[in-house]
């Protein structure tokens, strides 16, 4: 299968590799998928307390291609978004930017997953309701 | 200077030899003939041709010429040799024996017959990919008619016991059918002296040409037949109808006779840069050779490399090197390779799995050049991936309660 050049490049040159400190209270950790489907990404947001706004988010992921470029498009999505703003991420507009086929759709709902997962780490951790997502069929 | 991309995904297919497709060549267009045209040289021509290449194809497995009847291919043979035996011997028996790391072409023929009213017993095959002969004895029944193991695996090289099982299969006075894709050509292999008394093999896997495979079927000790699975103009002593595919059958003759003659320093050739690969990607951490190493073929090797994703570690090299992996990320289904997960590798292992498939063209500069890319890019996957993260902080991943999707 190929691949679109936005893949490529962000498989190349993934942004924002690495890994915030979960115990933080102004962090927010998403750990999603399975070892055994093939993917897990952890997604990591820094929060900025007084405004609410994500100032550093980072990723690893285990996975094909799409799930790494994935992931690496979601934290260059993330910086500097509020997190309500952040919570409206959908994966389709990761489909799109990224050209992935329908095969590879999985690997942005993951990604959005993992937002959602890290926003509400996040709000646990602040004494935040956790938000309530629509289940969803991957 | 190094060409690329490199091709190490020999298992899948061989390009063919240039001195096979040269043999074929004339019988293209010079001599078109049918070789079932008995009344004209044109027929003449073309005969002649076939049946020489069935003795260059027959001398490879120390089979009898007339021991050789030409297919399309394995799958067919598998199809033909399965079914045939099924039908041929239905008086005798309704029970077949087959191991779970079989190529599908057999395994789903075996699935087509149960749906008939055969009765399938799918062995498990232990954890270095070998057939356990204990489970074997155990497994047959007075109604066993046939038993069909490979002789090597296609996705991690290991040979099986060939000789063991056929003699278990003889003892309880069931046929051996064994597909011999991998082997033929790869490895000596003897019909009689393996005990054979069905083996399905193909051209295109030992630098022949595509479409174009044979099925031997013993003679004599027992004389074995199979019941046609195609009918039309009775070729092939009845067994496969259908105009006989000349160009290729002189071009898998031709194969064969190479694969005879070169066999031995090929073997000695690639063996060495396979060990070589092998010993280098085994210095990388956490990396663990697939299959047992002491019976295995010359030329494969299947290496996982825990806590990467087999996709993701060939798209960091795949626009220079061609192989293959055991995640199936690429299909639509997310199950990786049913092989692995058979030898009791926890999926991790099996999505994480690379075959290296080495050939007569493959050269050391090729290996070095591997070997680079494939450290490289582990290497760097590592530093993107969580789960080496948390071996490395000592976090057992087996103990996290995963999200299944």
């Amino acid at each position: 299968m190929a691949y679109s050049d936005k893949v490529i490049d962000h498989y190349s040159n993934p942004k924002n590799v690495g890994t915030l400190d979960k115990a933080s209270k102004s962090v927010g950790t998403g750990l999603v998928g399975a070892p055994e489907c093939g993917d897990v990404m952890r997604l990591q947001i820094q929060v900025d307390d007084a405004t609410g706004i994500i100032t550093d988010a980072k990723f690893k992921t285990f996975g094909c291609g799409s799930a790494i470029a994935s992931s690496s498009l979601a934290t260059e999505w993330l910086k500097g978004k509020s997190v309500d703003e952040a919570v409206k991420i959908d994966n389709m507009d990761l489909v799109e930017e990224l050209n992935l086929p329908p095969v590879k759709i999985h690997c942005s709902v993951l990604a959005e997953d993992a937002i959602k997962s890290a926003i509400n780490d996040y709000r646990k951790k602040n004494g935040l309701e956790e938000l309530v997502f629509e289940e969803r069929i991957h | 200077m190094l060409k690329l991309p490199i091709y190490l995904d020999h298992n899948a297919t061989t390009p063919m030899d240039p001195r096979v497709l040269e043999a074929m060549i004339p019988y293209f267009t010079e001599n078109f003939g049918n070789a079932a045209s008995r009344n004209h040289s044109f027929g003449w021509h073309a005969e002649e041709a076939v049946d020489y290449a069935r003795e260059q194809v027959a001398k490879l497995i120390g089979a009898d010429p007339k021991e050789i009847i030409f297919t399309s291919g394995a799958t067919e043979g598998d199809n033909l040799a399965i079914k045939g035996v099924y039908e041929m011997y239905a008086s005798k028996g309704n029970h077949i024996i087959t191991c779970t790391t079989e190529h599908k072409a057999v395994l789903d023929t075996c699935k087509h017959l149960e749906k008939l009213g055969a009765e399938v017993t799918y062995l498990e095959v232990q954890p270095d990919g070998l057939v356990d002969l204990k489970v074997l004895e155990a497994a047959m029944r007075p109604t066993t008619i046939l038993v069909a193991i490979m002789y090597a695996n296609n996705e991690i090289g290991v040979v099986q016991p060939v000789k063991e099982i056929a003699a278990i299969a003889k003892k309880h006075g069931a046929l051996f059918f064994t597909d011999g894709v991998q082997a033929v050509g790869k490895i000596p292999v003897d019909v009689i002296a393996d005990g054979i008394d069905i083996m399905a093999f193909t051209a295109h896997k030992m630098y022949g040409p595509k479409g174009v495979g044979a099925l031997y079927v013993r003679r004599k000790n027992p004389r074995v037949k199979v019941t046609a699975q195609m009918d039309g103009g009775g070729h092939e002593r009845g067994m496969r109808s259908g105009t006989l595919n000349v160009p290729g059958i002189v071009g898998f003759g031709k194969a064969c006779e190479i694969a005879r003659t070169d066999m031995a320093e090929d073997t000695a050739r690639i063996s060495k840069l396979r060990d070589k690969l092998e010993a280098a990607l085994s210095q990388i951490d956490e990396s663990y050779v697939n299959g047992n190493p002491a019976h295995r073929l010359p030329h494969v090797s299947n290496i996982s490399f825990k806590y990467v994703e087999g996709e993701g570690l060939m798209m960091g090299f795949n626009k220079d090197i061609a192989l293959s992996s055991g995640s199936a990320c690429t299909s639509a289904s997310l199950e990786p390779s049913y092989v692995l997960k058979a030898l009791g590798l926890g999926d991790d292992l099996a999505h994480s799995s690379l075959r290296f498939g080495l050939g007569r063209y493959t050269t050391e500069e090729q290996i070095d050049f591997t070997i680079k890319a494939v450290t490289d890019t582990v290497l760097k996957l590592r530093e993107m991936s969580p789960l080496w993260e948390m071996f490395k902080e000592g976090v057992d991943i087996d103990a996290i309660q995963w999200a299944h999707h």
